[in-house]
């Protein structure tokens, strides 16, 4: 398929910032929306408005087919073993303190280790946290390699039967590169320890299965992935979910509701209390026919020239330290976090900014990471299947000009 | 010495000059690289300007019934707005800043055209600036 073609799908690339063509090079924060996303979500709006699963009438019976078949193509999408494996949130961040609360009220006890790589996001940090201070557990680091990877060896030595759960992205926002979480799966396992893996990022740029993963827990956020912005999803094995509690308590997570005490749903509505994103959950059904659109051998092929293009600039420039070296290049998506020797990386994304091209700067929500390598922030670049290589030497043409405005 | 009023539109001027943001821009790096830094042992804790994405100090001391500024940031750009403010408001009396309306900061399109975490952070130099003020005011 032609790139153009794809282009036309998402109306904001069109755009203009200050009488230039908007470049959004901030896809890791979240995706731009296609036309079929924002046409599902105004069908859901405007035609189909009705609170699921409780009344009988006719509305009502469309708008829980819609959010239930989402559900459905989800579970294909990621090749889960059954439906009730997939619990829809608001996004990785709410997946991600469900699973924190829950597994420590099932399964943690005091003295218990949490073990969390060095470059999570802060949402796979922070719960972790609060969970280990509830339960007097402790959370230990999985540290990251100078190159951005993780040492298989390192992660079997940190493993003690009392090591619960490790957490890790199967692509770090800052490092961009894909970590071999179905080998860390397997060391996990046997050390009779579960695996979560964070794929906000990894499910928008690799065909992801998992159970040939072998995780026992994957989510993501839809935004990152063309969906609607409040959309989120929590894969579980069902024989952990089913071991879970609720987490929040309201409508249609219950099974009876007596004064004296309430009895539960099953998995999935167990965690899905309260009136559901209705307009929202609807369009991961066009956001994974995007997904799979986007997998286009000709998309694939711009991509890895924008990948080759961006490290051999990158790397030319002596000044710029780009952090996630590791090979090969293949092992890792088009994202790219660097400092500027001598220029600041909000002056960098300021600039860049008035040359229309849209970068993040800053901490990333990966503090910890930011110590790590010793810097107060980073430049991240990160691009999407809809970007181009000229959007990509334009950003770098930018990128020299604001260096050399700050530097000379 | 200008008075307030005069500084103010003398800045007002200078910055109709631009065409364009990239030339307000590279005003504003000049100014920073011309700051004079803040001795390291001034770059504290309880000098630092929360809000902002890169790191702003501000020291505000009494001279001879004056306030004197003196800032630094890690980010040139910031260092070039805390510079300009350092040079409108420096060596003026508590009361003339704490009765200034700072609305010279929107004239010059500063607020506006910053990103939002940049916005957030003239805000909070603003605000610290007219904290001080408040503070040794009679």
């Amino acid at each position: 398929m032609r790139i153009e073609t794809i282009r036309q799908e998402f109306p904001q690339l069109a755009g203009q910032v200050y009488g230039k063509p908007l470049v959004y090079l901030d896809n890791a924060a979240t995706s731009l929306r296609p036309r079929s996303v924002v046409a599902k979500w105004e069908e859901m709006s405007t035609r189909y408005n009705a609170n699921l699963h409780r009344a009988v009438h006719r509305m009502a019976q469309i708008a829980t087919d819609e959010y239930e078949s989402s559900r459905d193509a989800l579970r294909d999408f990621i090749g889960a073993a059954r439906r009730e494996e997939i619990v829809f949130t608001s996004g990785a961040t709410a997946s991600l303190n469900l699973v924190a609360f829950c597994l420590g009220e099932s399964m943690i006890r005091e003295g218990d280790e949490i073990l969390v790589a060095e470059s999570e996001h802060h949402s796979d940090i922070i719960p972790w946290q609060q969970m280990c201070a509830r339960k007097g557990a402790k959370l230990r680091v999985y540290p990251v390699e100078e190159d951005g990877s993780y040492d298989l060896e390192r992660l079997e030595s940190l493993l003690t039967d009392r090591t619960k759960i490790l957490c890790i992205a199967q692509i770090s926002n800052v490092l961009g590169i894909i970590n071999p979480v179905r080998e860390m799966a397997a060391v996990c396992h046997r050390h009779g320890c579960l695996i979560l893996v964070d794929g906000a990022q990894g499910i928008v740029h690799l065909p992801v299965n998992v159970q040939d993963l072998d995780c026992d827990f994957y989510l993501f956020s839809g935004h990152k992935m063309y969906a609607a912005p409040g959309t989120g999803v929590l894969y579980g094995r069902l024989e952990l979910l089913e071991q879970f509690p609720p987490y929040m308590g309201g409508g249609e997570m219950i099974a009876t509701v007596r004064w004296e005490g309430s009895t539960f749903a099953a998995p999935p509505q167990r965690f899905e209390a309260g009136t559901q994103n209705i307009s929202g959950v609807p369009t991961w059904k066009p956001a994974i026919e995007t997904l799979r659109l986007l997998r286009d051998p000709q998309i694939e092929d711009e991509q890895a020239r924008i990948r080759d293009f961006m490290l051999d600039a990158l790397g030319s420039d002596p000044r710029i330290r780009l952090f996630g070296t590791a090979e090969p290049r293949a092992a890792r998506i088009p994202l790219f976090s660097f400092a500027v020797e001598g220029a600041h990386h909000e002056d960098l994304a300021l600039i860049l900014d008035k040359f229309g091209v849209a970068v993040r700067s800053g901490q990333m929500c990966a503090e910890p990471l930011m110590d790590r390598f010793g810097v107060t922030g980073m430049l991240r670049v990160s691009f999407a299947p809809y970007n181009t290589l000229q959007e990509a030497e334009y950003a770098m043409e930018a990128l020299r000009k604001a260096i050399k405005m700050l530097t000379e | 010495m200008s008075t307030l009023e005069e500084k103010k539109a003398a800045v007002v001027e200078d910055f109709m000059l631009f065409d364009d943001w990239m030339d307000k821009y590279e005003y504003l790096i000049n100014l920073g690289k011309e700051l004079e830094p803040l001795p390291e042992e001034c770059r504290t804790e309880d000098r630092l300007i929360r809000g902002c994405q890169s790191r702003v100090w501000l020291d505000a001391r009494m001279e001879e019934g004056k306030l004197v500024f003196r800032a630094d940031s890690d980010a040139l750009i910031t260092r070039g707005i805390i510079a300009l403010l350092v040079q409108v408001y420096s060596g003026r009396t508590p009361e003339e800043i704490a009765a200034d309306d700072f609305g010279f900061l929107e004239q010059i399109g500063l607020k506006e055209n910053l990103s939002p975490t940049r916005a957030n952070g003239l805000v909070s130099m603003v605000s610290t600036i007219r904290q001080a003020a408040k503070e040794n005011a009679r």
